[in-house]
């Protein structure tokens, strides 16, 4: 790919991005989050067109404008979330849309032996007639490799393909990678793992603000050169947020207290305390657990063991209307799946959680008083909409966010936990959101943060722990992390 | 803009369409049944005591919906509420204790579709239609089909067959549901709990709404008023028998979608199903005047239903353009 270039509205994605993948090759794509590495994959497979730009396969140049000419110029991508059909077989899944039939009607037969060959082929061990929703998320996977070598893909593209496997499904996958590598399929590995990148790919390039950065052998790499080659010179878009020093007491009894907390196999012994008017952060990688200790924390999932202390008393959640009432709040991290009801109205969103003191003698909603809620709500966080009674699905990402975080600012909780508040949220609004958690925090409530973007935990958190596996490996105050990278280094480590 | 989006929101009516509609039909049917008593006072008022038992469902019925839920139930529960009101008028002619009776075994029905709904994690649709039949069942097996009069004629003044003035009883017993299923609908938490349940079931319970609980209420409030109009049905008819309200489920349904609701949940209006019940009456009755055949009745019913809906999916998109 040769010079590509791809803007969205008026900002430019990818700034004349070169990136070449060899014959038989594992080659790591890094970047950090909107560096371009998806939109550039995208545009592989024809996803997005691009705006000008050449892509070449074998030395000859080739159009790629929609998903069917990548499928059939051999490339494959596996998709992060798993495209197979869940209540389909293995051999239905693999001929899905090609499938092998014998006088208009299906050969079974035959396409459960090509099947068997293909699974045979790359070792995997299934049956095809086994039903995709029983499989392991591990072996799902291999299902979908599967499917995508039966269609004769020369190159394959894995985005973060480990985020939700087991240590010992990646290893397995590993061998997979080196399995297909013999056969002479050339990969694309985008991955935030660094370890894993250092121990599977042979080339790197590093995409930073839509350009290129480096394309290195990876034995020239270590963890230092490339989290350095991610983070290192200045923003090109200037969009940093500035750390602002904030004041709490630090001595003060602590509000919040977890001990121990462990939640089966995805949190183990985790233990930390929060004051009032602190901002503590979690950082780790995509499936490192960061979500589940505050999903468990809010009683969404049962935790098997330790203690989680309120003001000094012990509290035990065990559902989300539980832990309303003890103070806490969730703004959680797939705001269109479970932050709003789209179809509703910016007011009743805003209200849902604070319904019952919202009534006249307990019994009746005060409309009143609702909708002066929600307009005092509109006017604090700068929402831009036509009024509280237009529908919420129609607003734009930052404006909804703002409204999932004014519908749990109106509950006055304890603790704020916010998982990924900026995500698809626009460059002004992430700004506006991370004021609106600081005031939140200085008028002495506790805020428990999240985001994959180390930019915006630089700039909010007082204090950050990181996670990796689900345990506990680090605990920094903010005022004694250096810069980006001694934070992303300090992701990695296991 | 806003004032005026405050105002058009303060009364809760829905969507719009459902009257539109109605006001044809009502305008047309005056036009070419002038001659037959359509407009006359005594026939209004007949669709209204005709409609009311399917009316008092619907109040239910936008609950169910609202919550993203169904319940085909209410048709065979109230055959079933009619059946055990009648028998132990028969037995001990105490009108408290066969309406209490009636409405418990609604209550009952309400509670095992939710427990099937939000313990075993059945689909509504399934739930209810295995309830559908074993209630039906159970109506027809209590007397072997037999129909059991009532003999109680302050019951049957009360529930069924008295007047207030020129008004039915049945019809006064419509209006007290509609608005107290207005209120609570429109005006208290609950109601807006139901619609965030089945506007986005997660997105609720990270809210902090018990989701389940909901449902059960629904389900309870839905078999608790299928039970009345079985009483009501029980004191016009005089009688129990088991055939009562036989494919009243569709018709809530058809009602309450008329009104507004979607069938995915998350909308719905109250005033609206009475709405959507009444222009279902009038189209029977209008039908009926005309002198068609009941075969050319179901036929053009059905057709006026597709018709209705799919008008006001088509406002409904070209609004969200």
């Amino acid at each position: 790919m040769e010079g590509i270039n791809k803007s969205f509205g008026s900002a430019r994605v990818l700034k004349d991005v070169h990136f070449d993948l060899d014959h038989a090759e594992v080659h790591a794509l890094v970047g950090g989050n909107g560096a371009g590495k998806s939109t550039l994959m995208k545009i592989m497979t024809g996803v997005y067109t691009l705006d000008t730009g050449k892509i070449f396969i074998n030395g000859e140049e080739v159009a790629i404008h929609q998903p069917l000419d990548a499928k059939n110029k051999g490339i494959g991508m596996i998709f992060q979330e798993m495209s197979l059909v869940q209540t389909l077989t293995v051999y239905e899944n693999i001929f899905l849309g090609s499938e092998i039939t014998r006088g208009g009607l299906r050969d079974i037969k035959e396409m459960r032996r090509k099947t068997r060959e293909v699974l045979e082929k790359l070792g995997i061990d299934i049956d095809p007639d086994t039903v995709v929703s029983d499989l392991s998320v591990g072996m799902t996977q291999m299902v979908e490799i599967a499917k995508a070598v039966s269609k004769d893909a020369r190159i394959l593209i894995f985005d973060e393909p480990t985020a939700a496997l087991s240590d010992s499904e990646t290893k397995r996958l590993f061998q997979m990678i080196r399995q297909l590598k013999e056969q002479g399929i050339s990969m694309v590995y985008i991955s935030h793992r660094m370890n894993e990148i250092l121990e599977i790919a042979d080339r790197i390039t590093i995409l930073k603000d839509g350009e290129n950065v480096l394309t290195e052998e990876i034995k020239n790499m270590t963890l230092d050169k490339i989290v350095s080659g991610m983070m290192g010179g200045t923003s090109g878009q200037g969009h940093r947020f500035e750390w602002v020093e904030r004041t709490y007491d630090e001595n003060a009894p602590d509000l919040l207290t977890v001990e121990h907390l462990k939640v089966n196999n995805k949190i183990d012994d985790i233990s930390f305390s929060l004051k009032p008017g602190e901002i503590l952060g979690f950082a780790g990688l995509m499936g490192s657990g960061r979500t589940e200790i505050m999903e468990t924390l809010f009683g969404l999932r049962k935790k098997e063991g330790g203690r989680v202390l309120m003001e000094g008393k012990e509290i035990n959640v065990s559902d989300s209307r539980e832990a309303v009432k003890k103070g806490f709040a969730l703004i959680p991290e797939d705001r269109r799946k479970k932050g709003l009801v789209l179809i509703h109205t910016i007011k009743h969103n805003a209200t849902l959680p604070i319904l019952s003191s919202l009534t006249k003698g307990r019994i009746f909603n005060d409309e009143k008083k609702a909708n002066k809620v929600v307009n005092e709500n509109m006017e604090r966080l700068n929402v831009k909409a036509e009024g509280i009674n237009q529908t919420i699905g129609l607003l734009s990402g930052g404006n909804q966010q703002k409204i999932v975080i004014a519908k749990w600012i109106n509950s006055n909780p304890k603790v704020m936990m916010l998982d990924e508040p900026t995500a698809g949220v626009d460059i002004g609004a992430k700004g506006e959101i991370i004021n609106i958690v600081r005031k939140f925090a200085d008028e002495g409530h506790g805020v428990l943060f999240v985001s994959s973007e180390l930019t915006e935990m630089m700039a909010i958190c007082d204090r950050i722990i990181t996670i990796f596996d689900g345990k506990f490996t680090g605990e920094m105050k903010r005022r004694d992390i250096q810069s980006e990278e001694e934070l992303q280094n300090a992701i990695q480590r296991s | 803009m806003q004032s005026k989006e405050a105002k058009r929101k303060k009364f809760q009516i829905g969507n719009f369409t459902v009257y539109i509609v109605l006001v044809i039909v009502f305008i047309f049917f005056s036009i070419i049944l002038r001659d037959r008593g359509f407009l006359s006072g005594g026939n209004l008022l007949n669709v209204l005591r005709q409609t009311a038992m399917v009316s008092v469902m619907s109040v239910a019925g936008v609950f169910v919906l609202g919550a993203g839920q169904i319940d085909l139930t209410v048709g065979s529960t109230a055959a079933m509420s009619a059946m055990l009101v009648s028998l132990i008028l028969q037995a001990t002619n105490s009108i408290i204790l066969a309406v209490i009776a009636g409405i418990a075994f609604g209550v009952v029905v309400g509670i095992i579709n939710g427990l099937l709904v939000t313990k075993l994690a059945l689909p509504a649709f399934l739930a209810t239609l295995g309830m559908m039949q074993v209630v039906r069942g159970a109506a027809m097996w209590i007397t072997n089909t037999a129909a059991v009069p009532i003999t109680n004629n302050t019951y049957n003044q009360i529930f069924g067959t008295g007047y207030i003035g020129p008004v039915s009883v049945l019809i006064l017993w419509t209006i007290v549901f509609y608005i107290v299923g207005y209120i609570v609908f429109h005006r208290t938490p609950f109601g807006r709990y139901t619609l965030a349940t089945g506007g986005n079931e997660q997105a609720a319970s990270y809210s902090g709404i018990k989701v389940k609980k909901i449902k059960m209420y629904v389900f309870i409030i839905s078999g608790a008023l299928s039970a009345f109009a079985g009483i009501m049905y029980a004191g016009r008819m005089q009688a129990g028998r088991y055939s009562f309200g036989d494919g009243d489920e569709m018709s809530v349904i058809a009602a309450v979608v008329l009104g507004g609701a979607a069938m995915s949940g998350g909308t719905g209006s109250i005033i609206g199903a009475l709405a959507g019940a009444i222009l279902m009456g009038i189209i029977s009755n209008g039908l009926v005047l005309a002198g068609l055949s009941s075969a050319q009745q179901k036929l053009i019913n059905g057709a006026i239903i597709i018709f209705a809906v799919a008008l006001s999916n088509l406002v409904k998109r070209k609004k969200q353009k």
